[in-house]
């Protein structure tokens, strides 16, 4: 196997706030390969975003990365100073948000916020740059780019300013772009159109892509790999087809059970009782044993380690799904 | 099914007029000459629905859903057309009857934070309606709302809690019960599963069904979400710029989508057993509900469009039994007209 793009060992990122810690990250591990779509899902509050600011090194105080390692194509990232990680954001790492204006400027034209990217980590003359930003944006399926790059963002609608976000993520052709739920606001059409952009643009320049969402369905389609967070932890990862079809953690099992749409029409939904845990407070064994209905004694005892299982996968359970039952 | 017709809807259409914003007012001192705007939210729509039926209202953002919906449950007044509950034209009521109208229609909203008042206690929040309408005294509210609290799977005992202290998917319960108190005949929901978690959503949606099953209630249930509408509603409404461009049962509009925009958007719809797809694409955007294309609303961005779609509104077709569709390609074809 080529060497990992992106390699996360332990990550832990903790918010020390006035009313404890906030384990929202905590014993994380995974890789993408170059060209590879990891898709990492889980429910609100899991930790998904934290994840992905901790690889951007974007977390703020009262937040910490309090242990681990991120290695980017080999090198440690954990550690580096603001400017240090300033050169390695938008040049070989860039992240693509929910809200496009997280990336855009409200008060300036999309050319002086392209060209501005451009610059920010090439010196080119204003033409070339003004090129870059062009091609970038017919690149992500802009129609009439050359007039478009004199309009402000507010000139766009939701849709058109995501695709601005995402051309500016791709200005440096970076190796690994983080996209957090960059189509969750977004119209089918427009999210199918968007999807579409992505895929062709990372298989053309061999990007790797770390796709967050809580739409199991957006990474049936578009991941390789699938990773599924609970409570700051992954439960479980693997290929998508072997845990889609073959869940081993009763998480994953629960929530391919809850999306409505292939389970028969008006028939019950499997359902998984309760609601996602505190992070403050989290029981001393699995996070999850309190909805579970495959708990033992022993989930309750101490946190399950990660399981190793066949053809790449992992997972985090003592009593998981069996071939049969996930059938 | 020969259940008794609930709800009718006939011609509905609804217009807001947009006043000119500061920024157009400036450029009007300036010598611009920017106009107050007309959005047809909803454009000449029918629709019934029977006792104990499910209707979905699906379509892209803008496309009419909320407005409509808002019409059926009696909050808004359409600008044209007429609504008919039990068969009886509401613009005619008595006042009993337009009571009977007022508590039988319930509308449940999106967000269940920002329609729950922050600081009234759970139980006043679902029993103030039955208690204003004489539907309980104040002496048998408690137990009035205990057994709502039952019904909707919610601790009794969280009575005395405020919205605040609830996670979202019990805050949809209380947004539920609140709605149930008046013992309606049909909720609209209004994309009241959005917000939701998937494991949390598929919780709501049982109980949607319970209800059903356990009061024999009707729902419009609007969503964007084809996954949800396909597993919880007996007929769907495929609306596109304030138009309702197919209508059917819902299995046979999955099994045979007959507008050209309905097929695009059952194409995009990711699944769960749709892996590594290319996904395919409907060409160009939403275009502004303020300028819709003329013809076809669909026209501009429609793959199989032909010169009479950019000029005459497609009429309705029945391709069968209550399977409505609107485009010229059910009616004639698409080339010019004759
Ligand atoms: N600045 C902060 N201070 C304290 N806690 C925080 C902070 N930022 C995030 N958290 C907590 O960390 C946890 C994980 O948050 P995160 O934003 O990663 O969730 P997520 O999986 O992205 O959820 P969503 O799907 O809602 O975006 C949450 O419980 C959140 O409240
Ligand atoms: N009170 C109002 N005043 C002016 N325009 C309105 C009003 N309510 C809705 N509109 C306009 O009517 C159109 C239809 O809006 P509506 O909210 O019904 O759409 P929707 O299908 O519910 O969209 P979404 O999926 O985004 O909720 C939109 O263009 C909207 O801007
Ligand atoms: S009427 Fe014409 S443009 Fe509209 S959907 Fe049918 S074929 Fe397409
Ligand atoms: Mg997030
Ligand atoms: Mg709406």
């Amino acid at each position: 196997m080529a060497e990992p793009v992106l390699a996360v060992d332990n990550l832990a990122t903790h918010f020390f706030t006035r009313d404890g810690v906030v384990k929202s990250v905590d014993g994380v591990s995974f890789t993408v390969a170059p060209g590879e779509v990891l898709g990492l899902v889980g429910e609100s509050g899991s930790g998904k975003s934290v994840t992905g600011f901790s690889i951007m090194g974007l977390i703020d105080p009262p937040g910490r990365i309090v242990s681990g390692s991120i290695r980017l194509k080999g090198e440690e990232l954990v550690g580096r100073t603001e400017a240090e990680m300033r050169a390695v954001r938008g040049r070989s790492l860039a992240m693509i948000f929910q809200d496009p204006m997280m990336t855009l400027n409200p008060v300036l034209r999309i050319d002086t916020q392209m060209m501005e990217a451009v610059h920010a980590h090439e010196n080119v003359s204003e033409k070339a740059a003004r090129d870059r930003a062009v091609q970038a944006l017919a690149q992500v399926g802009i129609p009439s780019p050359e007039e478009r790059l004199s309009a402000y963002p507010h000139q766009f609608s939701g849709g058109m300013r995501q695709r601005v976000a995402i051309a500016i993520a791709l200005i440096h052709r970076p190796a690994l772009i983080i996209a957090d739920e960059p189509t969750t606001a977004l119209d089918v059409t427009i999210q199918s159109q968007i999807l579409a952009e992505v895929q062709k643009l990372c298989a053309e320049s061999g990007t790797a892509l770390v796709w967050i969402t809580h739409d199991l369905a957006v990474v049936a389609g578009l991941a390789d790999r699938v990773a599924v967070m609970y409570a700051g932890r992954i439960v479980e990862q693997g290929p998508v087809d072997d845990v889609l079809d073959r869940p081993l953690h009763p998480y994953t099992h629960g929530l391919i059970g809850s999306v409505p749409g292939d389970s028969l029409p008006g028939k019950r939904l499997m359902q998984i009782p309760g609601s996602t845990p505190s992070l403050g407070r989290l029981p001393p064994g699995c996070a999850f044993e309190p909805r579970c209905s495959r708990a033992v004694e022993a989930c309750r005892a101490a946190a399950p380690p990660l399981m190793q299982g066949a053809g790449g996968r992992a997972y985090r359970c003592i009593n998981p799904v069996s071939a049969e039952e996930a059938a | 099914m020969a259940a008794q017709e609930l709800l009718r809807i006939e011609g509905i259409s609804k217009r807001f007029v947009k006043p000119v914003d500061l920024a157009g007012r400036i450029a009007n001192m300036m010598g611009a000459s920017n106009r107050e705007s007309v959005v047809h939210a909803v454009d000449g729509v029918d629709l019934t629905v029977a006792e104990g039926e499910v209707v979905a209202l699906v379509g892209e953002s803008g496309c009419g859903k909320s407005t409509l919906g808002r019409v059926i449950a009696g909050i808004h007044e359409a600008t044209k057309g007429r609504v008919f509950w039990r068969g009886q034209d509401i613009a005619k009521m008595d006042s009993a009857a337009r009571q009977a109208f007022t508590l039988g229609a319930q509308m449940i909203f999106q967000d269940p934070m920002s329609s729950l008042n922050p600081r009234i206690r759970a139980g006043e929040i679902v029993g103030e309606a039955p208690r204003v309408h004489g539907l309980v005294d104040a002496a048998g509210q408690a137990e009035y709302v205990a057994n709502l609290f039952r019904q909707v799977g919610l601790d009794p005992d969280y009575r005395r809690r405020f919205p605040h202290q609830f996670s979202g998917g019990q805050r949809a319960r209380i947004g539920i019960a609140r709605a149930l108190a008046v013992k309606p005949k049909l909720l609209v929901c209004d994309e009241s599963v959005a917000a939701l978690d998937v494991s949390i959503q598929a919780q709501v949606l049982n109980l949607f069904m319970d209800l059903r099953e356990a009061l024999g209630l009707a729902y419009v249930f609007i969503s964007h979400d084809l996954g949800v509408v396909r597993h919880i509603s007996d007929r769907i409404f495929i609306m596109y710029l304030g138009r309702v461009i197919e209508s059917g049962r819902t299995d046979e509009i999955f099994r045979a989508p007959a507008h050209p925009y309905t097929r695009a958007l059952l194409d995009n719809v990711p699944r769960l057993d749709a892996r590594k797809r290319s996904f395919s694409t409907v060409k160009g955007e939403i275009p502004s509900p303020l300028h819709p294309p003329p013809g076809c609303h669909f026209h501009p961005r429609c793959p199989v469009a032909g010169p009479r779609c950019a000029i005459e509104v497609p009429r309705r077709t029945t391709l069968s039994e209550g399977r409505i569709v609107a485009c010229h390609l059910a009616d004639g074809g698409v080339s010019a007209a004759a």
